[in-house]
């Protein structure tokens, strides 16, 4: 049995909103693990994100915030036009750096620093998307000892992010979005206790 | 291997704040080691230590460090929506004392004080205001002090202080030399720029408005903790406090110091004297 990942981090980009609505509504309401997404979304403009993604089954889920304690649990998302990373301590950070991969948030920032922090405990899933972002994020996730997914390119709308990943981390699972979601459930069930 | 990086970390921040009385050994340690990463491979070395031995030998070194670690990108008129705030909320407060003092702490090259001298000239305050604008970094404090901006980044700021609701034309407060414009004077006499660190130093005024943004969110806990208790002891009672647009006092102990006086703009009111 796959040990139950502390803290599961899942990045996308076009194509992938449908996708993570879909794996978080098949999500328990009690999912043991917290869950932190970055999406890449233009910076300007209302976030309807939480709305977009909202549903009542699912975990609860919000915005997170700099500082914030992560709560197993919890599913929470990136605020545009600021980097989210994860500190040992268990809690959010955010930093105003310079986009990467044009980018911020940007994938790979919340990757390498769940990486960093959770080490084994990380799990990350690349989602569909056009360019290389989480690429080497997934790879310091696999480095850390971590479970590295990615979405299965045939039932990627964009491929190019799932590909770039998949070569990063070449022992990644590819996953289509059935079975993500059972993928997921599976992990959530089993504490390793 | 990631007990190694953290440990080198570790000793080189402890080597810099021995070496050159930079104390970064608060700073939040995710983006601290994103920044540290990238400055090992500008300075062409392969590891923490590799940088730690290159910085403590070369001081040019370790002034191209400083800036990876502390410079800040700032517009004028940064998120127009609290300029807007500050002028309808928080000047009305401010124009009933007869003189007025405004800390602005980590004001890196100056965009943000200079926002709000031209602000409180646009609400016929300046004459009576002190601006004490504090950063750590000293080149950025120099750039700031000259008041030069690239010509192409006037744009921006010039929308964002239509947006922020003022009343004059922000061509009026510089004047195109070529590739630059050069801000007005008057501004820059109104200001006060300052080496000033939130880890060591300590309250140098009393203040009417502290205003502190995309700072906090590089320190850590104690740090933040630190910078807000600072704050509150320069402010006087019922004194306001602006924070960057993500950042609030919500996990933060210093919570206790402030009310919520417009939480949308994230500014703050220091409570009065009980």
């Amino acid at each position: 049995m796959t040990p139950r990942p502390e803290l599961v981090v899942i990045g996308g980009s076009a194509g992938a909103i449908e996708v993570l609505r879909d794996v978080l509504r098949g999500l328990p309401r009690d999912f043991a693990s917290a869950v932190a997404i970055v999406i890449h979304l233009p910076p300007e403009g209302p976030n309807l994100l939480l709305e977009v993604l909202a549903s009542e089954g699912a975990p609860p889920m919000k915005l997170a915030e700099d500082k914030e304690p992560i709560r197993p649990g919890t599913i929470y998302l990136a605020v545009p036009d600021y980097h989210l990373l994860v500190e040992k301590g268990r809690t959010f950070a955010f930093s105003y750096d310079e986009r990467v991969h044009f980018c911020r948030p940007a994938i790979d920032v919340l990757f390498e620093s769940a990486a960093a922090a959770y080490g084994a405990g990380s799990m990350g899933i690349v989602l569909s998307g056009a360019n290389a972002d989480g690429a080497a994020g997934l790879k310091a996730i696999a480095d850390a000892g971590g479970i590295t997914v990615v979405q299965s390119l045939e039932s990627a709308g964009m491929i190019a992010m799932p590909a770039a990943a998949l070569a990063a981390a070449p022992g990644s699972l590819e996953l289509n979005v059935p079975a993500l979601v059972g993928f997921l459930r599976a992990t959530g069930e089993n504490d390793g206790r | 291997m990631d007990v190694e990086v953290d440990l080198e970390i570790r000793l080189l921040l402890e080597a810099i704040f021995d070496r050159y009385h930079y104390d970064f050994r608060q700073y939040a340690q995710a983006s601290l080691k994103r920044r540290l990463t990238q400055a090992c491979d500008v300075l062409g070395v392969a590891t923490l230590s590799g940088l730690q031995e290159k910085v403590l030998h070369e001081p040019e070194a370790f002034a191209t460090l400083l800036q990876y670690l502390t410079v800040q990108v700032s517009d004028m008129f940064r998120d127009p929506e609290f300029f807007l705030a500050i002028r309808r909320h928080v000047v009305p407060h401010l124009a009933t004392y007869p003189s007025v003092k405004i800390w602005c702490a980590g004001c890196s090259t100056g965009e943000e004080p200079y926002s709000l001298a031209i602000l409180l000239k646009e609400e016929n305050l300046l004459d009576r205001s002190i601006i004490y604008a504090t950063d750590i970094n000293a080149a950025a404090l120099r750039e700031a002090a000259a008041g030069v901006y690239p010509l192409e980044r006037l744009r921006g700021f010039t929308e964002n202080h239509r947006r922020a609701g003022g009343t004059s034309s922000l061509s009026d407060w510089y004047h195109a030399s070529g590739k630059s414009a050069i801000l007005d004077p008057a501004l820059r006499r109104k200001i006060t720029f300052s080496d000033h660190s939130l880890a060591t130093d300590n309250v140098f005024s009393e203040v009417h408005l502290v205003t502190c943004r995309n700072v906090l969110i590089y320190f850590d806990h104690a740090l933040q903790a630190r910078a807000l208790d600072l704050f509150a002891d320069a402010l006087i009672p019922r004194g306001f406090l602006g924070l960057g647009s993500k950042e609030s006092l919500r996990f933060s102990p210093a919570a206790a110091s402030f009310d919520e006086f417009q939480p949308r703009e994230r500014l703050y009111r220091k409570k009065g004297v009980a």
